[in-house]
Order: structure tokens, then sequence, then C-alpha cells
């Protein structure tokens, strides 16, 4: 693992303490509201002091995913008084300097110890945990760096300090894959950017079947000569090899002969988990598809009747899908 | 509001489904509410800078939504453990996300259940996680 010089000295640094860096304010009931408002959160042990005394906590507690956020810096960018000037990023600062300038947040696992009370004074203290060999992802080339913060309440009685919860945290520093260009900014709807559906390659052979979603048609290739029927389109009949083909208008009902029920990775914009269908056309030929109405935890069936449906999508895109038809009535 | 008892949940069952509006004021307001002033929360050009088409929510607001939308199901008295999150893709404005979430173990010593879930929003995971609460 040798393989630069200035990363022994950073991986000596593993194991180092970090000093404590204090909340500004005691744990009050002012913040926690307004935490609660936004988060959506409404258990009134957070709010209505009535309601907490009688309950377990026998006073107002602050939520404990907020435990992170009383000590940070705030607007200023300056940490309480008596907080370390040693910075528990700064091992961070050190990859920058060697050329990983991005970083992107992998974990955070919290852990509370107990419920923290109003009133309460918060500190941290931080150990540079981990850093792992340089690795490669899809983001980039880089490191991950773990810190392992131990949250503690001030007794300011002379009493041991209390541990109250801990955070692990880890990021990956790194080169980017793909410089980031300037992002095109969102839309004047103030929005990003939509995921879109692919849409198809439309060539001359095929374009009769695409015409045919946006009419609501699903449109097979039958052969002129032979007369039979095969999908997708071709430019060639395979049964007989007449370059003479039209389409036949199918009746949209079919069986399923075979499905995945695809559930990793997410794709977006697809639906997740994504159900799509082999499905058998009554007039004979088999057609791949999305399904509709599949519920979660409810397979389909080989050999189930399913019906044509067709969607439009961003009002350009129309793609048949089919139906489980058992699931029509109650959809 | 009721709080779940331990002796009637069991592995497998499932949290109801929440989706949420992923707005700029949600992503601002979180932000300043966990003290974050980091400005790809709150100013768009500093994140378009930054590379991001848009601002974006920080992760304690995803830890707090989290804490919301298992604490919805659990129930008042329940309490928290433990809230293990794995970061994916950004939530942006616009876009909304919908976590999910089942029972993956339960310690009937200690009566914890450990709720796994997951966050998607339209470019996909946002966050997954484990919740452990302690149940009465």
């Amino acid at each position: 693992m040798a393989k630069y010089e200035w990363f022994a000295e950073i991986d000596a640094m593993v194991g180092h303490q970090y000093g404590r860096i204090y909340a500004w304010d005691k744990v009050n009931e002012a913040m926690v509201r307004q935490w609660c408002e936004v988060m959506g959160v409404d258990n009134p042990i957070y709010t209505d002091a009535d309601y907490a005394a009688k309950s377990q906590h026998g006073q107002l507690v602050a939520p404990p995913a907020m435990l992170q956020a009383w000590c940070l810096a705030g607007f200023h960018d300056e940490l309480a008084p008596g907080s370390t000037t040693d910075n528990p990023y700064g091992v961070l600062k050190l990859l920058e300097a060697q050329g990983y300038p991005a970083v992107v947040a992998v974990n955070c696992d919290l852990h509370f110890d107990r419920y923290i009370g109003i009133g309460e004074r918060l500190y941290y203290t931080t150990v540079f945990d981990d850093i792992s060999e340089e690795k490669t992802t899809a983001l980039g080339t880089g490191f991950f760096v773990t810190l392992k913060m131990v949250f503690l309440s001030e007794t300011g009685d002379g009493k041991d300090d209390e541990k109250v919860g801990e955070m692990l945290f880890r990021v990956i520093k790194f080169k980017p894959a793909n410089p980031p260009e300037k992002a095109k900014p969102a839309g004047s709807d103030n929005a990003a950017p939509k995921m879109l559906r692919p849409k198809p390659g439309i060539s001359d052979d095929n374009r009769f079947f695409w015409e045919g979603c946006d009419a609501k048609e699903l449109r097979i290739q039958q052969c002129k000569h032979c007369e039979k029927l095969q999908h997708p389109p071709a430019p060639v009949c395979m049964h007989c090899h007449s370059f003479e083909l039209d389409y036949k208008l199918a009746s949209g009902k079919g069986e399923l002969y075979s499905f995945v029920v695809m559930h990793h990775p997410h794709v977006p914009p697809f639906d997740n988990p994504n159900p799509i269908g082999l499905i058998e056309l009554e007039e004979g030929v088999r057609i791949a598809a999305g399904l509709i109405g599949v519920e979660e935890d409810v397979s389909p069936k080989i050999g189930e009747a399913v019906e044509v449906e067709f969607h439009t999508y961003e009002g350009e895109l129309t793609l048949p899908q089919f139906r489980l038809v058992s699931t029509k009535e109650s959809s | 509001m009721q709080t779940k008892q331990f002796k009637d949940v069991q592995v497998g069952d499932k949290l109801p489904k929440q989706a949420i509006p992923i707005t700029v004021a949600l992503i601002t307001s979180g932000a300043i509410a966990t003290r974050d002033f980091f400005p790809g929360h709150h100013d768009k050009d500093a994140a378009i800078e930054l590379g991001s088409p848009h601002i974006f929510m920080n992760i304690l607001t995803t830890n707090g939504l989290v804490q919301a939308f298992v604490e919805k199901w659990s129930g008042p008295d329940s309490i928290f453990k433990d809230i293990k999150i794995k970061l994916g893709m950004p939530n942006y404005p616009g876009d909304t996300m919908t976590f999910k979430g089942e029972i993956t173990a339960t310690d009937a010593q200690n009566k914890t259940v450990e709720v796994g879930l997951a966050g998607q929003n339209q470019y996909g995971t946002h966050v997954t996680g484990t919740v452990l609460i302690a149940l009465p």
C-alpha cells in the first residue's frame, strides 16, 4: 500500500483524537419545535410539556435524530467558545491538497444511549477512525474516510460527563471520474431536471409499430406473401424471407408467457420494483412489455391473462403495456 | 397516538409508505433547522457552481425525515436506539421521495425491533438504512 509517500503521514493519523466541540446553545424548546415542524415529526414528547411530563421521559426531550445539529458551527462557521481548534475534518483537507477535491457522504450511523432533556448542554469529541486503501468507484478514485464522534452531556458539578450518543460518519474523498461540468441549471419551474424514459430507436422497419402506439393500436408485422406474423419488426419475413411486409392489428389480449420483476438496481424513472412481461398474444407472437397492476408482494403467474393498455409519457412517448386482467376491476 | 406494542409486531410487517414532496422550502428549512448553513443547501447559484442542478438536501434533514417516517408508525412511546443510513442519489426540489420500510429483525429479550427502509426518488435511491427502536 506504499503507493504514495504522503499516504503514510495520513495513515499514521488514524486513531488521532480531536478535542471537544461544544454546542452554542443548550438543548432548547425553540429549536426542537422548529425541527419537528420541518421534519413532520408530531410526537408530543418533543413539544407538549404536559404530555411529556406524563411520559416515560418525565419531561420534554430532544428528537434523537437532532443529535448532530446541536454542535454545528452555524452561520458564521465559528465554533462555540471552548471548542478545539484542531479540525476533525483536517484529514480531508490533507487529501484535498493531494488532488482529491470532491467529497460525498456515504454513511451516517447514529446511536443513542439515552434521550436528551431540554436544558442539557452537549459537546462531542472525534476520532479519526479509518482510511481505506485507494478505491475506484463509479464516482471516481479516492479514499473512504471514517470519523467517529462521541456526544456527551456536561454535568457541570464535577461529576464525569455522561455519554449520550455516538455518530459514525464515512465519506469518500475523491478525484471525480467525470469532472463536474457546470451543471445545467434547473428550469424556470424551479425544479431539478426530470428523468425521462428512453425513447425507442425508430427506423423504416419499425415505424408502423410506434405510429400504431400513438394511435393506440397494437400493430404486429405480417408477411404479405406467407401471411405469418413476427415481432419485433424486421426488414424481412423470418418465415419465407419475403420483403413484402405489412402489419395486422392485434386484439391486445394474451397471456403471460414469462416475466421478471426487477428489484435491483433501481433504474429511474422506471417504477421500482419494475415488472416486465413476455406476453404471448392470442395471435401467436410474443412481445416484451412493462406489466401494470402487479402488486408488490403478489407474484404474477405464468399463463395469467393480460390485456394491452397504452400509456403516454411526457406527452410524447406512447408505450404498449400489459395489465393483469385479474387486477382490472380493482384498479 | 398509539404506540406499537412489541407483542403485536413481527418480522416482515410493513410500515405505511410515505411520499414526501421535496421542495425548496423543505430543503432550505431542513438545513437551517439543523444549523447547516452550507450554501449548497440554500443557494441555487452556489449549488450550480458545485455541479448540481439545484440545491440538495443535507444529511441531517434526511436523518430527520427517517425518524419521522418510523416514528409515525411506531408511536410516541417507542425509543430510538440507532439510525444508520447509507446515502445515494441527492434529493432536489421538484422530486418526490417515497419511503418504504419493513421489520427486518426483532429481539424479544430487549424488546427491540429493526426496521429496514429505503427512500427513493426519481433518480434512484436517496437513502437506505436500518433503524433500531425499542417498543413497550
